[in-house]
């Protein structure tokens, strides 16, 4: 179970950007975030996934906090792939900074082999998130934030990739939390879909 | 019979990168020539020989010889091979200290960065020819001061690269999520930080070198620098001020074209391997 | 306007050492843009997209080799010529704030633009302030650095880049992913309008529904060449004639969200007949022997010889 609880967050001296968030997922389920920008879903992915701390109530997963250092086991697939890869290194490095994909989910994504000994400029947005997805799909992961993941893909290979990535979340019992603007693509996807525009207004409601 | 010839001419077409490296390769040749001459001429040529004195170019001295008949040449060359050693004395102590402020305050941040980052302004905005002028007067002049000097006022622009180098990477996602998979500090210092700081530094090492090898010229033509008795390419060009009215052009010009070479062979070294090094350019 | 012909681009890259080897990215592009028109570009991922729109604006890196020909106003468009008009005539709305300088303010950067495309400083000033009040952009945000910008607001200051310079042709690559409906359809506004001043407009993009709203036209690309060139209006009337196209239609998550099998076919081991052939439910013996070149079909070119089955 992958659980947020009370969970705030600011910048020092600047304004909430999320306060009092609660929201679990449960392994093998697929849930889906909706809300307008500047509503704080990527700092809740990066909270959740660890990449910054809450400054009030905590992330839990199976009970224990997120751990410190070790691999984590909430992945988080940027938006922006390009920034998510070290520029100087190879792609056949990038898929491997924690193990190797097997052939077969490389082949399943469509990553051609002829793309492994390049650099990351010279392949385009896309291509480079599949690398990017890839690189987070083995057994250590149990969950996966996915933020926008497929913003920066023709509709096919989103559908391709999104068909992927289920199969493999039923094979493996993966949770996911689909981050998208497009409702369309919430829908197809997901068991249960949390809308903080709504969440909002209920926590105003319940204040007054 | 010319055809044949020139078609062959034009079948040989070298790629970019193969011209990249043969220049790179050129540039280094000479200046390991430079730098091993006085050993391989030995010290011959730098007794005076008073009937030859005067001498413009010739076969027998291809720089000519100046006012007590010493050959120019093994002068030249013993002055840019000292000069080297003494660029790479100081150019490696500039790059050290400055790769080090650099990581330090790249990687700590916050005090020790602000302290830094308000220590290389400082450096910055003193004129430099007077710092480099100062310190090599206090430490006492000589081999010693001008390693020093220059050492201490070439380190600033390369801990800026370094420093703004290391907040990126250490800021980037990528570095951040490698975190996540489970990397220690060390393992990323070694395999994202390194990757990006050690080409600057190269770089920044071959550039350093002509200015530190012309700022020990200009010390020592100023005199502070070497004891005039060293054939010191600064003392060189000083002695050869005197001549210029004389019409022994060569004194002064050979030698001052010398060291032009070498500083621009630095120069282009330090491009190509840029070049090569960035994976933007290195498919060109 | 604009009318691209059989553009091809081949990289040289070091295979191992000093070898070096061509690749072929892009075989065959065509396109045409005319003024006030909206030209969509949709297609793979890795399909040529972006260097298309690299090499009309001249900024290819310099191991690309172009082939084939560009003309821009009846002249041919040649490296020099590219470099001469970029941010002048031509235009390209970026799809990150990363194009921005980080270290400048705003409004001093679309006013360098604005100066670089040969107006006064004091002409330039009023432009930027006419085109920022266009843009419903506060005067204050001029003063601010591009991080502090929202993602809406980074939009429309990149929009005001473009439109700033008077460019008669904008280029606009991907300008939308990830952003909120509203911020979509505003700035999808933006670029109709422009098209309705007269100006030509090539809207790169994945996302095909935006695409149809405001497009006149759309391009089809597909491993590095262009497919089929349609009517916006065939999507909905269901009269799209490549089977390529017809996967990606069906592949939205609002219609069947069913993907076709396998990828785009890498530059280095292309089939030799139809690209698409390793993937089309339809194909026959006579799709493998030759790449099919453009036809008309129902009133618009298609490279698919079964097409009008
Ligand atoms: N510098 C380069 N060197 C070698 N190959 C490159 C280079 N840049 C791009 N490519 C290749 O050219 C092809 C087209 O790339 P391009 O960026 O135009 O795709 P795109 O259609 O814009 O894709 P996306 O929709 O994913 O952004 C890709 O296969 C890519 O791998
Ligand atoms: S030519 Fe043949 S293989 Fe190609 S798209 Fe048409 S039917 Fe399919
Ligand atoms: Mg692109």
């Amino acid at each position: 179970m992958l659980l947020a609880k009370d969970l705030s967050f600011r910048y020092p001296r600047q304004d909430w950007i999320l306060q009092n968030f609660n929201m679990e997922i449960a392994p093998g389920e697929v849930v889906g975030l909706l809300g307008p920008s500047g509503f704080g879903k990527t700092t809740l992915s990066k909270l959740l996934a660890g990449y910054l701390s809450p400054t009030a109530g905590d992330v839990r997963v199976n009970h224990a906090p997120l751990p410190r250092s070790g691999y984590c086991p909430v992945q988080l697939i940027f938006q922006n792939p390009e920034l998510a890869v070290n520029p100087r290194w190879r792609i056949q490095q990038i898929l491997a900074e924690k193990q190797m994909p097997e052939p077969s989910l490389l082949e399943a994504l469509g990553i051609h082999s002829g793309w492994l000994n390049r650099y990351p400029h010279e392949l385009s947005g896309g291509e480079l998130q599949r690398v990017a997805v890839a690189r987070v799909l083995n057994p250590a992961t149990s969950y996966l934030i996915a933020d926008e993941m497929t913003a920066m893909l023709d509709a096919n290979t989103q559908a391709l990739i999104w068909h992927r990535v289920l199969d493999y979340a039923l094979v493996q019992n993966l949770g996911l939390l689909v981050i998208s603007h497009e409702a369309a693509l919430i829908q197809r996807l997901c068991n249960r879909v949390i809308d903080l525009v709504q969440v909002r207004a209920s926590e105003r409601w319940k204040g007054a | 019979m010319a055809a044949p010839v020139l078609s062959r001419r034009k079948s040989i077409r070298f790629n970019r990168r193969q011209i990249t490296l043969g220049s790179m390769a050129l540039c280094l040749v000479f200046l390991l020539l430079i730098g091993l001459s006085s050993w391989l001429i030995g010290e011959a040529g730098l007794d005076p020989v008073l009937t030859q004195r005067n001498q413009p170019p010739n076969w027998a001295h291809p720089f000519g010889t100046d006012w007590l008949g010493r050959d120019m040449l093994t002068r030249s060359l013993h002055g840019m091979s000292l000069s080297l050693r003494i660029g790479l004395l100081a150019a490696s102590f500039s790059a050290i200290i400055g790769t080090g402020l650099g990581l330090i305050s790249g990687t700590l941040g916050g005090k020790v960065d602000a302290v830094i980052t308000w220590i290389i302004d400082v450096f910055f905005s003193l004129p430099h020819l007077v710092l480099l002028i100062m310190i090599a007067f206090a430490v006492g002049g000589g081999t010693k001061g001008v390693v020093i000097a220059v050492a201490l006022t070439h380190w600033t622009s390369l801990a800026r690269v370094i420093r703004a180098e290391t907040l990126q990477v250490n800021s980037s996602n990528y570095v951040q999520l490698s975190h996540r998979l489970g990397r220690s500090p060390v393992w990323i210092a070694r395999h994202h930080m390194l990757p990006h700081v050690v080409p600057q530094l190269l770089v920044g090492l071959v550039l350093l070198f002509p200015h530190a090898i012309l700022h020990e010229a200009a010390l020592s033509f100023i005199g502070i620098g070497l004891s005039p008795h060293t054939p010191a390419i600064g003392i060189i060009l000083a002695e050869s001020m005197r001549n210029l009215s004389t019409g022994y052009w060569w004194v002064g010009v050979l030698p001052g074209l010398l060291l032009l070479l070498a500083v621009k062979a630095f120069d282009i070294l330090g491009e190509n391997l840029r070049m090569l090094i960035d994976p933007k350019t290195s498919q060109e | 306007m604009l009318s691209v012909e059989n553009l091809s681009i081949t990289f040289s890259m070091y295979d191992r050492g000093l070898a070096q080897k061509q690749l072929t990215v892009i075989t065959d592009l065509a396109l045409d843009v005319q003024a006030g028109e909206v030209m969509a570009i949709v297609g793979a991922s890795g399909s040529g997209k972006s260097l298309l729109a690299h090499a009309i604006l001249g900024i290819l890196p310099d191991n690309a080799k172009v082939s084939g020909s560009i003309w821009f106003k009846g002249d041919l468009l040649t490296p020099q010529r590219s470099s001469q008009l970029r941010g002048k005539a031509i235009a390209l709305i970026p799809q990150s704030i990363g194009y921005l300088d980080p270290l400048m303010q705003v409004g001093r950067q679309v006013q360098r633009t604005a100066q670089l495309s040969g107006l006064s400083a004091s002409d330039a000033k009023a432009a930027v302030n006419r085109t920022f009040d266009r843009y419903g952009l506060a005067a204050a945000v001029q003063r601010l650095y591009p991080f502090q910008l929202s993602g809406g607001m980074a939009r429309r200051v990149l929009v005001a880049t473009a439109v700033v310079a008077q460019a008669e042709l904008v280029i606009a690559d991907e300008p939308t992913p990830g952003l909120h409906p509203d911020v979509v359809a505003e700035t999808l506004s933006h670029l109709s309008q422009l098209a309705s001043e007269g100006k030509g407009v090539i809207l790169i993009t994945h996302d095909i529904e935006a695409a149809l709203q405001i497009a006149d036209r759309v391009a089809v690309f597909y491993a590095g060449t262009t497919v089929e060139i349609t009517p916006a209006s065939d999507f909905y009337s269901g009269k799209i004639r490549h089977p390529y196209t017809q996967a990606l239609w069906r592949a939205l998550p609002q219609n069947d969200f069913i993907a076709v099998a396998g990828s785009q076919p890498s530059p280095d081991a292309l089939p030799n007949g139809c690209l698409f052939s390793e993937r089309c439910a339809g194909v026959t013996a006579e799709c493998r022997s030759e790449r099919p070149a453009f036809r008309q079909v129902r009133g618009a070119p298609v490279r698919c010889i079964h097409a009008a089955r």
